[in-house]
């Protein structure tokens, strides 16, 4: 059993389709932590030493935004600048999350092929995650790929969501191959890494 | 019944026609009961009314005054009151016990007669200068801090009083009155009950008795109030605690009766016990209203006890020693002011307020009397005394506020606390507005000066180190020597609506340099601060009411992300209005006759209220801005076009 948190963060909840559908498909997993970030800090009032108890009670990571403006929602930035400090995260005395594994759960407006290089976004997802990926690394954590869905506004969100349940109890119960999930580029509901026991 | 309905009626009427007219002319309350006393005496004794007994009931009203200003008084400040009390207090009446008694053997009497007379009339009236120092605002000045701690004081000094007195007996008195001998003691501080707990009781173990009893109204006030006042507190029954409290007030009364102290003492140190209790404003609110009206009926009853024909008799007499009387207190408080370091319009209220004969000089000359001490000739002469000394304290009050204030400029002692070095900010008033931002300011290593009147509370922000001074915030040279010239910035946090206009009109009048922040008590007065040319202008209730409405929004289920833009787009849209109306309104039209202000608040009005119709779409035009994607359309239609 692995510990997991799962980071929800969603200024529009109340608009969000595909990302209500996936947060109310993870509520029903027991023995995993959910947070709603801009539940718990409206005000942006982040608590740090409350987030950073967080990680260290955690070993895996899960952060499910949709992708604004190829980044992700401004809380989430605030909690990144906030959380992952000098000493904590990264930098000398900075390995308490070493050896943890972070992975993002990221919705798109555009379609799949929109991100490439001939695509009206010229670049695939994993360039716009750069950044993430670059967190992860620095702070000496796995980045396992991301848990993507494209075209997010059109699609029917029920897979993508029973797809998150199963990634999430996978990963809850060591059935999630992590090593697939590192070297994928990304990972949806139908090509998830699982092991043979899920 | 009727007899009883008559009697109410007669008294109502008086108290009603007679205290508004009196506190129209400036005279104040108590005057005006008074005068209503003295109209209604034929009437009185036309109906055979024993005023004296309606008096001992009445009394009362000065057992609930006493109650409620130990309320007010937590152990902590009287504990650091104790110098005055003790000093200020003891000397009072030691020294005006020995000047009576001296002027009295002078005109002739004994020296025991004499040494009565000193006794009685060396208690000052706690019912009328409290009242009167409430009625004015004037309790928590210096003056009036000193005149309650000798009143304190003498209410405690009567318990000795009542010990002493007998031993003054004259024997061919005694003779005289032999067959009422035995009923002096029990009509004394209990005014006729027919009970005592220490009756027959050795002097030990009235000591006993007495200790005990005020332990018990200290313990019971302490442990016992607050479970039964939660306990009826659940019945919600507002006349049910408000009876719980009348219970507590006069249980209290009728112990401290019954072991011969003081039951304004009792019900006072009941007070203070209960002041840090969290149902200390709603015993306020009940009992204030019984206070008020047993109080006025009090000082009815005064002004109807008083026997004319005895007092045309021997006008020149009576009217001679009660001003032999006052010049005597005046003086001896005046003195002792100096000594205490009151000064300016201190030491005159203090010196003028307490220079009558009290209400227990009543109850000390029945006692003197039924004790064989003094022939009652004397004593109904003394009543005389005592009651015109009284009538006179409203009269001494006007002096003080018209000729005496006015020369001090309302200069009080503590505003000649040099203020030092000079704060780059200023908050006038330390109260619970004033104080936050004081803290908020300290915390971030700004220097304040703080201006307010609460004595007490700035000796305590002092011993935090915070340069907190005395007086009126309003007042342009305490302003200047405070530093206003050279401040940044001030902060306005006074109570007083009209005062806060003044001030900020002043300050932006003529330090245009200095920012000003000021509290605002309403909408209007937003209007009325910004006519007055300040343009940082806080609602003093609206952040709070504002995050209650956010709390609600929460409690019915919205996510808090969106309760919190929502409650945004609230005070958004409140300022929005704000904004718009604040020029229009002009502080000398009534706002409905403002035509233009007028219309803009219709129609701003009717827009709001279109909105509210239009249900949970109030403010969200806004708040739907952010976070919304496209629709599915617009998608289809920009990934065509790209």
């Amino acid at each position: 059993m692995a510990r997991v948190i799962h980071y929800y963060a969603h200024p529009g909840h109340r608009f969000s389709h595909a990302n209500r559908a996936m947060t109310r498909a993870a509520a029903k997993i027991e023995g995993i932590t959910q947070v709603d970030l801009y539940a718990e800090y409206p005000r942006h009032n982040i608590n740090i030493d409350r987030e950073q108890t967080r990680l260290l009670d955690h070993e895996v990571i899960v952060f499910q935004f949709p992708l604004f403006w190829y980044s992700a929602p401004s809380l989430v930035k605030e909690w990144i600048d906030l959380v992952l400090e000098h000493g904590f995260a990264y930098g000398a005395g900075g390995d308490k999350l070493a050896g943890k594994v972070l992975m993002l759960a990221v919705t798109a407006a555009g379609p799949d092929d929109a991100y490439t290089p001939n695509g009206y976004q010229h670049h695939s997802l994993r360039t716009f995650l750069t950044p993430f990926e670059q967190t992860a690394r620095l702070s000496k954590m796995r980045f396992a790929a991301p848990y993507v869905l494209y075209g997010a506004l059109k699609s029917d969100p029920a897979r993508h969501a029973e797809g998150f349940a199963r990634l999430l109890h996978g990963l809850r119960d060591d059935h999630y191959d992590l090593d697939r999930a590192v070297a994928a580029e990304i990972v949806t509901h139908d090509t998830l890494p699982l092991t043979q026991k899920a | 019944m009727t007899d009883f309905l008559m009697l109410a009626f007669v008294f109502l009427i008086a108290g009603v026609v007679a205290v508004p007219i009196a506190t129209r002319l400036g005279l104040g309350s108590v005057l005006g009961y008074l005068i209503a006393g003295i109209v209604i005496s034929p009437v009185l004794a036309a109906l055979g009314v024993d005023v004296i007994s309606i008096q001992h009931f009445a009394e009362l009203g000065v057992v609930m005054m006493l109650f409620l200003v130990g309320l007010e008084l937590e152990p902590k400040m009287l504990w650091a009151m104790r110098a005055k009390l003790l000093g200020l207090g003891g000397l009072q009446v030691l020294l005006t016990t020995l000047a009576v008694m001296g002027a009295a053997m002078a005109l002739g009497q004994p020296w025991t007669i004499s040494l009565a007379i000193g006794l009685v009339m060396a208690l000052s009236s706690t019912a009328i200068v409290l009242q009167t120092l409430n009625e004015k605002g004037l309790m928590k000045s210096d003056g009036g801090q000193s005149s309650f701690s000798v009143l304190l004081f003498q209410d405690i000094a009567v318990i000795p009083m009542l010990a002493l007195i007998p031993l003054l007996a004259i024997p061919e008195l005694m003779d005289t009155v032999a067959t009422t001998a035995g009923h002096g003691a029990e009509s004394a501080g209990d005014h006729g009950d027919s009970f005592s707990l220490v009756a027959g009781l050795s002097g030990w173990q009235t000591a006993l008795v007495t200790i005990g009893a005020i332990a018990a109204v200290g313990l019971g006030g302490a442990f016992l109030t607050r479970p039964v006042f939660r306990f009826i507190a659940m019945a919600r029954l507002r006349e049910l605690f408000t009876a719980t409290a009348l219970m507590f007030v006069i249980g209290i009364a009728l112990l401290m009766s019954l072991v011969g102290l003081s039951p304004a003492l009792g019900t006072f140190l009941a007070g203070v016990v209960l002041a840090n209790s969290e149902y200390r404003h709603e015993l306020e609110s009940d009992i204030d209203p019984f206070r008020g009206l047993l109080l006025g009926l009090f000082f009815i009853t005064v002004g109807a006890g008083i026997n004319f024909a005895l007092l045309f008799e021997n006008a020149g007499t009576i009217i001679g020693l009660t001003l032999g009387l006052i010049a005597i207190k005046a003086a001896i408080l005046l003195v002792l002011a100096r000594v205490f370091k009151l000064t300016g319009g201190d030491k005159w209220l203090f010196g003028l307020g307490l220079a009558q004969a009290g209400e227990f000089g009543f109850v000390l000359l029945s006692f003197v009397v039924a004790n064989h001490v003094l022939p009652s000739a004397i004593a109904d002469k003394l009543l005389l005394v005592v009651a015109l000394s009284m009538m006179l304290t409203p009269a001494l009050f006007i002096l003080y506020e018209r000729v005496i204030l006015p020369r001090y400029d309302r200069q009080q002692d503590r505003e000649t606390d040099e203020v030092e070095a000079n704060g780059q900010v200023i908050i006038a008033g330390h109260g619970r507005f004033g104080g936050v931002i004081n803290r908020m300011l300290l915390a971030a290593g700004h220097q304040t000066t703080v201006l307010d009147f609460g004595a007490a509370q700035l000796d305590m922000l002092r011993s935090y180190g915070v340069r907190a001074f005395y007086g009126d915030a309003t007042r342009p040279d305490l302003l200047h020597a405070a530093g206003i010239a050279e401040a940044k910035l001030l902060v306005i946090a006074i109570d007083d609506k009209h005062q806060i206009t003044e001030l900020t009109r002043y300050i932006t009048a003529n330090y245009p340099d200095v920012h000003v922040i000021a509290r605002a008590v309403d909408r209007l007065h937003v209007y009325e601060l910004y006519a007055a040319g300040c343009r940082d202008i806080i609602r003093e209730t609206f952040d709070s009411s504002v995050r209650a409405g956010r709390s609600a929004y929460e409690a019915l289920g919205m996510h808090p992300f969106d309760a919190e833009h929502l409650a945004r787009a609230y005070v958004d849209d409140d300022r929005a209005v704000l904004i718009e109306l604040a020029p229009l309104y002009d502080p000398d039209i009534p706002h409905h006759e403002n035509v233009p202000y007028r219309e803009r608040t219709k129609a701003l009005m009717a827009e709001r209220e279109a909105q509210l119709m239009a249900r949970g779409n109030a403010f969200r035009s806004r708040t739907d801005r952010g976070w919304s994607p496209p629709t599915p359309k617009d998608v289809t239609a920009e990934s065509e076009a790209n």
